[in-house]
């Protein structure tokens, strides 16, 4: 492989976390933008830390392969911060006695702090994400020569990363901010994935329908093709059309020529007389630091999706997932749905470091104890005790339908994707097929619904789930079934039984 | 099944004695008698005595009591039949009138009277006691954390075992959890097959799971049967089929019977001729809509034009209490015959049948397409 090592000053710092979701911490530090002296501010005990060490701290952490001065080298980019994180629709919440109000506490801990982006890297089998990212990470100082190796062996295990693994990859995806697809230029190798039976059609779909509305389009072994401008607008000209019919924004995507083996247009803009010909705009990275931080929902109830339990050190269990809106503090209590029992939060940890405060957006590790660990299971949701969610095996949503080959009719036995939870379902009732772009009713209690359509459906699981309607909480109210390994359909929960 | 007696006349009332052999046999039982027959069983009736002097003694007493049946009940997991009904027939310990419990169990005969004898039910005897549907398959549909055991019968898929645990993730510095509860849950999946799959019956397990799961569990089951000197799974080894699954899931079911590796192996039986006749409809659904029809009130108006060439009807239609009802739909079937067209019965224990079943249980293949009947509207309101 041809890794070189010339490439330093790293503009920001990149963690490798599981299912290829990468944690990618946006911006910079400002110092003391924001101070600690607000009055009634109950968890800020003398242990707690100043924004600006903490931030610190974390950045340490990311880091820890490379010299600590590359924290002062930073962008002199405009700070997406506090101003994104406005509240949508007031919805009357029950606070609890003697809360902070999550907004203020949220600048407070996080307002002088880079912001962090949850980022995916999906694409066809042997596009090369894994050698991106892996030669990405390297550029950054992430990963040392000894781990280089390990890379190195870990592509081999990606290679199967086919249509047995899109589960793995939806829960990835369910907790990204934004994400990276990476496509193959290679002649022959581009219209593989790209046709039906590739990945790249249903990873762009699968994203898109998961919410993710930023993407980076990564036009990957440019090497390959010599460099061909023809070959990238064949490229662009095709996904373009594609995505956009995907509900992608023009001002979204952004596409990048560039080769993961040779390093070229990664971290730094690009070296090779061939592209430079043509090429001026930039490089993977800047693409990246350029994303919008979405907004955060930090003042409506908390809400936690749980993707993995397991057993900590010390006392209790700790389950780790994504904080999908509001904030949780240690010590308080939360509701583990859909069973509904109260667990107490013992503490948090974030990339290992503990912490008192966890907002929505985050990925922590929440140790809970007064709770057997058997009761908690991948896919429940932990929520605010004063404002849980509704229970249900039974929901209406509207879906819609991807490029499947049987025809959804009622009774029609799916797999029910809903954040990292899995469950067996039926479609109980065709309701009405919508008009794709107007949604209007277009028939009422259709026979079947074929490919790309819009329609309303009724759904039941085979055990109940706790969903939120997408009008209320996006995240939780978005949905994917899957059947015989396709994802046949995405969906938004309109109505709960 | 063992057919012990039959006595039907030309009018179709007469009664049928039947010894059921297996677990299948009392399914079949189950779809059999229908309420307001008489089934005459051997059965246990505490009795009360009331001696002269006023003292009562109970005792249990084995005596042979007829009942008109007024509700079944099927257990699945113990494969028992309950029949509650009143007396119909004199008995020295039970009065005319009295309600009774009568259990059907294997190896228990009974005796079964109907007013009518239709096509459906005497065909259901028929297959019932035909000694060469006979073969019996496990399967094991896993994925990481879930694992169902199965025992699909020609016409039962019965859930021996569900294995649900969690496993945690492979987190950085920390693999051991992950690889200690994959090691604690093939344990939990290879003790299950030991227990509940009888290898001197089944003829073949098929293990079935998306990516590497079922290698790995395989793997892994046959080390712990070397280590532990396991005859059983050793001696067996070859009864093994690893199929792939998209999903850990019971539906996959429908997945694996569909495989064709394991058509192949399963050369005829049931359950894979269903999930077939499933897959053609949903094939004509795509293609050519407008020859494939599911609803009752669809297929009853394709078969008026004779367009019916492949009839799917769940069994379950059939249990209906409403006569009437039943009445129609044996009449479709006996019609769908007549004009030559091909009925399958779906057992509604498979996977496939509790599709049909939700998809109102009968649906049908037409032989020319009838557009018309798109424009008619499937009134329903359930």
């Amino acid at each position: 492989m041809g890794i070189r090592s010339e490439v330093s000053s790293p503009p920001i710092v990149v963690v490798p976390a599981s299912v290829k979701t990468v944690a990618v911490t946006k911006g910079f530090d400002i110092k003391g933008s924001k101070d600690s002296s607000k009055p009634n501010s109950r968890d800020l005990s003398p242990r707690s830390i100043s924004p600006v060490t903490e931030s610190k701290n974390i950045v340490e952490n990311l880091s820890s392969d490379t010299n600590a001065s590359e924290k002062k080298i930073l962008p002199e980019k405009q700070e997406k911060t506090t101003e994104d994180i406005t509240d949508s629709e007031p919805t009357p919440i029950k606070v609890r006695e003697g809360a902070l109000d999550p907004k203020a506490h949220y600048e407070r801990e996080r307002g002088g702090e880079k912001e962090l982006l949850h980022m995916v890297v999906v694409g066809h089998v042997d596009a090369g994400k894994s050698t991106l990212m892996g030669h990405l990470l390297y550029a950054l100082g992430q990963v040392n020569k000894r781990l280089m190796h390990k890379y190195e062996q870990e592509m081999l295990l990606d290679a199967p990363g086919h249509r047995d693994f899109i589960p793995n990859m939806i829960c990835g995806a369910s907790r990204a901010d934004v994400a990276l697809l990476v496509v193959d230029a290679t002649r022959g190798e581009f219209e593989t994935g790209f046709e039906s039976g590739g990945q790249t059609r249903e990873h762009a779909l699968l994203v898109r329908s998961l919410g993710v509305s930023q993407l980076a389009v990564a036009v990957n072994k440019m090497d390959n093709v010599g460099w061909s401008q023809d070959r990238f607008s064949e490229v662009v000209s095709k996904l373009g059309t594609f995505l956009r019919q995907a509900g992608f924004r023009d001002g979204d995507i952004t596409f990048v020529p560039c080769s993961g083996l040779a390093g070229q247009n990664l971290a730094l803009p690009p070296t090779e007389e061939a592209l430079l010909k043509w090429y001026s705009g930039p490089c993977l990275l800047d693409v990246i630091d350029n994303f919008k931080t979405p907004p955060r929902p930090v003042s409506k109830p908390f809400r936690m999706s749980v993707n993995d339990i397991f057993k900590g050190t010390g006392s209790g269990f700790c389950v780790s997932g994504r904080v999908e809106t509001g904030i949780l503090q240690a010590g308080e209590k939360v509701l583990v749905q859909p069973q509904g029992e109260l667990a107490l939060v013992k503490g948090i940890t974030m990339d290992e470091m503990p912490t008192q405060v966890t907002f929505a957006g985050d990925h922590p590790c929440v140790t809970l104890s007064g709770i057997d660990m058997q009761n908690v299971l991948v896919g429940y949701i932990l929520s605010d005790p004063a404002n849980p969610l509704a229970v249900t095996s039974r929901i209406t949503a509207r879906i819609v339908v991807f490029n499947i080959k049987v025809p959804i009719t009622r009774g029609y036995p799916v797999v029910f994707h809903h954040q990292s939870l899995l469950e067996p379902a039926v479609v109980t009732k065709l309701i009405a097929q919508l008009n794709k772009s107007t949604g209007e009713v277009v028939k009422n209690n259709p026979r079947c619904l074929v490919k790309n359509s819009n329609a309303t459906v009724e759904i039941e699981t085979a055990h109940p789930i706790c969903v939120e309607l997408y009008r209320d909480v996006k995240e939780l109210g978005r949905f994917m079934l899957r059947s015989g390994g396709l994802t046949i359909a995405a969906g938004l929960v309109t109505k709960i039984h | 099944m063992k057919l012990l007696h039959k006595n039907v006349d030309k009018d179709g009332r007469g009664t049928i004695t039947l010894m059921p052999e297996e677990a299948e046999d009392i399914w079949h039982a189950y779809n059999l008698i229908s309420i307001r027959d008489n089934v005459r069983g051997s059965t246990i009736r505490k009795v009360q005595n009331e001696s002269a002097t006023g003292s009562s003694t109970s005792n249990r007493v084995r005596t042979i009591l007829t009942i008109n049946v007024e509700n079944i009940d099927f257990d699945t997991q113990a494969c028992m039949l309950r029949l509650k009904g009143r007396n119909v027939e004199e008995n020295q310990y039970v009065k005319m009138g009295a309600y009774h419990t009568l259990d059907l169990e294997v190896n228990r005969k009974f005796t079964l009277s109907k007013a009518e004898w239709d096509s459906v039910s005497l065909e259901r005897v028929d297959m019932a006691c035909d000694p060469t549907q006979n073969a019996d398959v496990a399967a094991v549909v896993m994925q990481e954390g879930l694992a169902h055991i199965c025992l699909i019968t020609s016409s039962m898929t019965l859930v021996r075992a569900k294995i649900d645990q969690t496993i945690p993730r492979k987190r950085k510095g920390n693999v051991q959890q992950h690889e200690k509860g994959l090691q604690r849950f093939f344990e939990s999946v290879m003790q299950g097959i030991l227990r509940h799959i009888n290898f001197d019956i089944v003829k073949c397990v098929l293990v079935a799971s998306p990516g590497f799961v079922k290698d790995q569990f395989f793997e892994y089951m046959f080390n712990q049967a070397v280590k532990t000197d396991n005859k059983v799974l050793l001696e067996n080894k070859g009864k093994f089929l690893l199929v792939h699954a998209s999903s850990g899931f019971k539906h996959s079911l429908r997945e694996i019977l569909a495989d064709p590796a394991v058509v192949t192996k399963m050369v005829d039986t049931k359950a894979s001729g269903e999930v077939r006749a499933m897959e053609a409809f949903y094939q004509m659904l795509q293609t050519e809509p407008a020859k494939a029809f599911y609803g009752p009130k669809h297929v009853m108006m394709a078969n008026e034009a004779q367009a019916i060439e492949t009839l799917l009807i769940s069994d379950n239609v059939f249990r209906c209490q409403d006569v009437m009802q039943r009445k129609q739909y044996v009449a479709l079937v006996d019609s769908v015959r007549e004009s030559g067209g091909e009925v399958k019965i779906f057992s509604s224990l498979h996977v496939s049948g509790e599709q049909l079943d939700q998809l109102t249980g009968i649906a049908a293949i037409l032989r020319f397409p009838m557009p018309e009947l798109e424009d008619e509207n499937e009134d329903e309101n359930d």
